[in-house]
């Protein structure tokens, strides 16, 4: 194959990469006032890497000696995140507008840009190198996008937070790479295979923890799941609904190509650390979440809760399970983006943003179309049908049982009750409490059409979704084994 | 002689130095970028151990891919402790507490 039919299949990469860096060229020279025309042109950056997406970019081919492979599976997950790093930058602009403290700058689109490239490498490598770079790309502008609001010492808080654990989980990560590649000899997922097939030693059992601890480290999977709520509720809300949607699409998709791909003869050794993570997940996200006051918290433990429910399909390890836990990333990002899109909308009567739970009181009688979006939002995150959220639980469930693991499943749905609790709870204080001071009125045109679409998205209305988002979802599964 | 076992244990110890000094330090922040550092390097021990053994040239390439990682990582440590810094004044781990829960 030709060098350059090998870059073709790297196009969404090379899009977001040149654009990124002519981006931040135009940010040096254009300071401040570049914010908006940056922000614009990076939008229209990532729609650009969709488009690359078309034709060589998921034609299923591997370049560069088969460390980049651009199957159906790297663009399943890549539309995903193109899709929450639109909005993240979409958003951003008000947020900063509003709220006293820190201007937004043009390096934030930037900083996206080069997160999502770095995204687009985790979820397309086929070796060891390149999974490596990618996921440190993507970490490093998350780093200092956490810390975006330097005057604000949350901010700076979280992005220390999130920097030293981030820094640790690469670390974990890295030690088990390198003892796979020791006992493995090779950093090529196809090679790893094949050792992992061959007789057992305790250098390759090591390797594969350690690389399952790091990974677990990234999707904020129980027991390694201590940085999130501090991070989601220090770090700007733009950024906060970014980490909650993009970088998990990204970590589980890089965590489904490593299980299946590289250690896909072990699945009896990794189905009992997914299973373990899997469980301990959504109990404590759910328990954890019940006594949170603030919201961004509340959502916090929310995504560790859905994090469990999404590795519940890993641990089926089949393409069906493969397959829905791709379509319960596609339903979750929707929902998170949705019910962060109103917490960007919860602003007091001086246009400072709100975080209590307890000022959402008697939102349907001040708010009813915002009170009604949200309590879509919560039911769906709760899995009560015929939301979208329920499909997708079902579909993971369903995988599950199909794979044998009866038990995981009976023990995941139990406890998904107990997360119930807690988003019926912002429901009741929406609907049924006596009403607290009432949010400031102002028109926010993008943040209430963004709300308006990921709603209807969930809602009942659109359950004609999810034939065609379950057919192409298996088809990208199905490109993994 | 000394054996790619030996290499491996070097560097087994100097993760778990560095993961300790991560979680037992109390008093600065510093500390645990050296610490970060100290985890990367141990890793890069055992990619130069294990290439030398296999004979195989990726494990030097990726080590050399870690250490400007690294290098990027510490860089980017550093600038989030000076805003902290600037907020806080201080840089004691003990005062990393504004948000709890």
């Amino acid at each position: 194959m030709s060098y350059a039919e090998q870059l073709s299949m790297t196009l969404p990469e090379l899009v977001l990469a040149v654009g990124a860096i002519v981006l931040m060229l135009v940010s040096a020279w254009g300071k401040q006032a570049a914010t908006r025309g940056v922000s614009i042109a990076a939008v229209f950056v990532l729609a650009g890497a969709a488009v690359a997406l078309v034709g060589n970019g998921s034609s299923g081919g591997t370049a560069f000696d088969g460390m980049y492979r651009a199957d159906a599976f790297a663009a399943f997950a890549k539309v995903l995140i193109y899709l929450a790093s639109a909005v993240a930058i979409i958003i951003a602009p008000r947020f900063f507008e509003r709220t006293s403290g820190d201007d937004l700058k043009p390096e934030y689109p930037v900083l996206i840009l080069l997160s999502a490239c770095g995204m687009g490498m985790m979820v397309s490598a086929s070796d060891l190198l390149l999974l490596y770079v990618g996921l440190e790309l993507q970490s490093l502008a998350a780093y200092v996008l956490a810390s975006f609001m330097r005057r604000d010492t949350r901010s700076a808080e979280a992005g220390l937070k999130y920097f030293v654990l981030g820094a640790l989980a690469s670390g974990i990560l890295l030690y088990g790479i390198s003892l796979v590649y020791g006992f493995a000899g090779t950093t090529l997922f196809n090679d790893i295979a094949i050792a992992y097939a061959g007789p057992r030693n305790m250098g390759l059992l090591f390797g594969l923890v350690f690389v399952f601890a790091g990974l677990a480290f990234k999707l904020a999977a129980v027991p390694f799941h201590m940085w999130t709520p501090d991070v989601y509720e220090g770090a700007p809300t733009p950024v906060t609904a970014f980490f909650a949607s993009a970088p998990k699409v990204a970590a589980m998709a890089m965590a489904l190509r490593v299980a299946v791909e590289a250690m896909g003869p072990a699945v009896l050794e990794w189905r009992q650390i997914v299973i373990f993570a899997a469980l301990a997940s959504i109990v404590l996200g759910a328990v954890g979440a019940i006594g949170q006051r603030n919201i961004k918290r509340l959502l916090a433990y929310s995504s560790i809760n859905n994090v469990g429910f999404a590795l519940v399909g890993l641990a089926a390890g089949s393409a069906q399970g493969v397959a829905g836990v791709l379509f319960y990333l596609a339903v979750y990002i929707v929902m998170t983006l949705g019910s962060f899109l109103i917490v960007l909308q919860m602003r007091g009567e001086d246009g400072q943003p709100v975080e209590d739970v307890a000022s959402l009181s008697g939102l349907s009688r001040s708010r009813p179309a915002l009170a009604l979006a949200l309590a879509i939002f919560m039911f769906s995150l709760a899995g009560i049908p015929p939301l979208l959220g329920f499909w997708a639980k079902y579909a993971v469930f369903e995988a599950a049982v199909q794979a044998g693991l009866l038990p995981l499943a009976v023990i995941g749905i139990a406890a998904s009750t107990i997360g119930a609790y807690y988003y019926l709870r912002v429901v009741k204080t929406m609907y049924f409490d006596e009403p607290a001071a009432p949010f400031g009125r102002e028109p926010a045109l993008v943040e209430g059409g963004l709300t308006l679409a990921a709603a209807i998205v969930i809602s009942p209305v659109s359950l004609f979704l999810i034939a065609p988002l379950s057919a192409w979802s298996l088809t990208a599964a199905r490109a993994l084994f | 002689m000394i054996g790619l076992t030996h290499y491996l244990v070097v560097a087994a110890i100097l993760f778990t130095l560095g993961v300790l000094g991560i979680f037992l330090n109390r008093k600065n922040l510093i500390v645990i970028l050296m610490s970060i550092e100290l985890i990367l390097l141990a890793v890069n021990i055992n990619f130069v151990a294990f290439s030398a053994q296999l004979g195989d040239l990726v494990g030097q390439i990726f080590a050399m891919f870690v250490l400007a990682v690294a290098a990027g990582e510490s860089a980017i440590g550093l600038a989030i402790m000076v805003i902290y810094f600037r907020g806080r004044g201080s840089i004691a781990v003990d005062d990393v507490n504004r948000m709890k829960g």
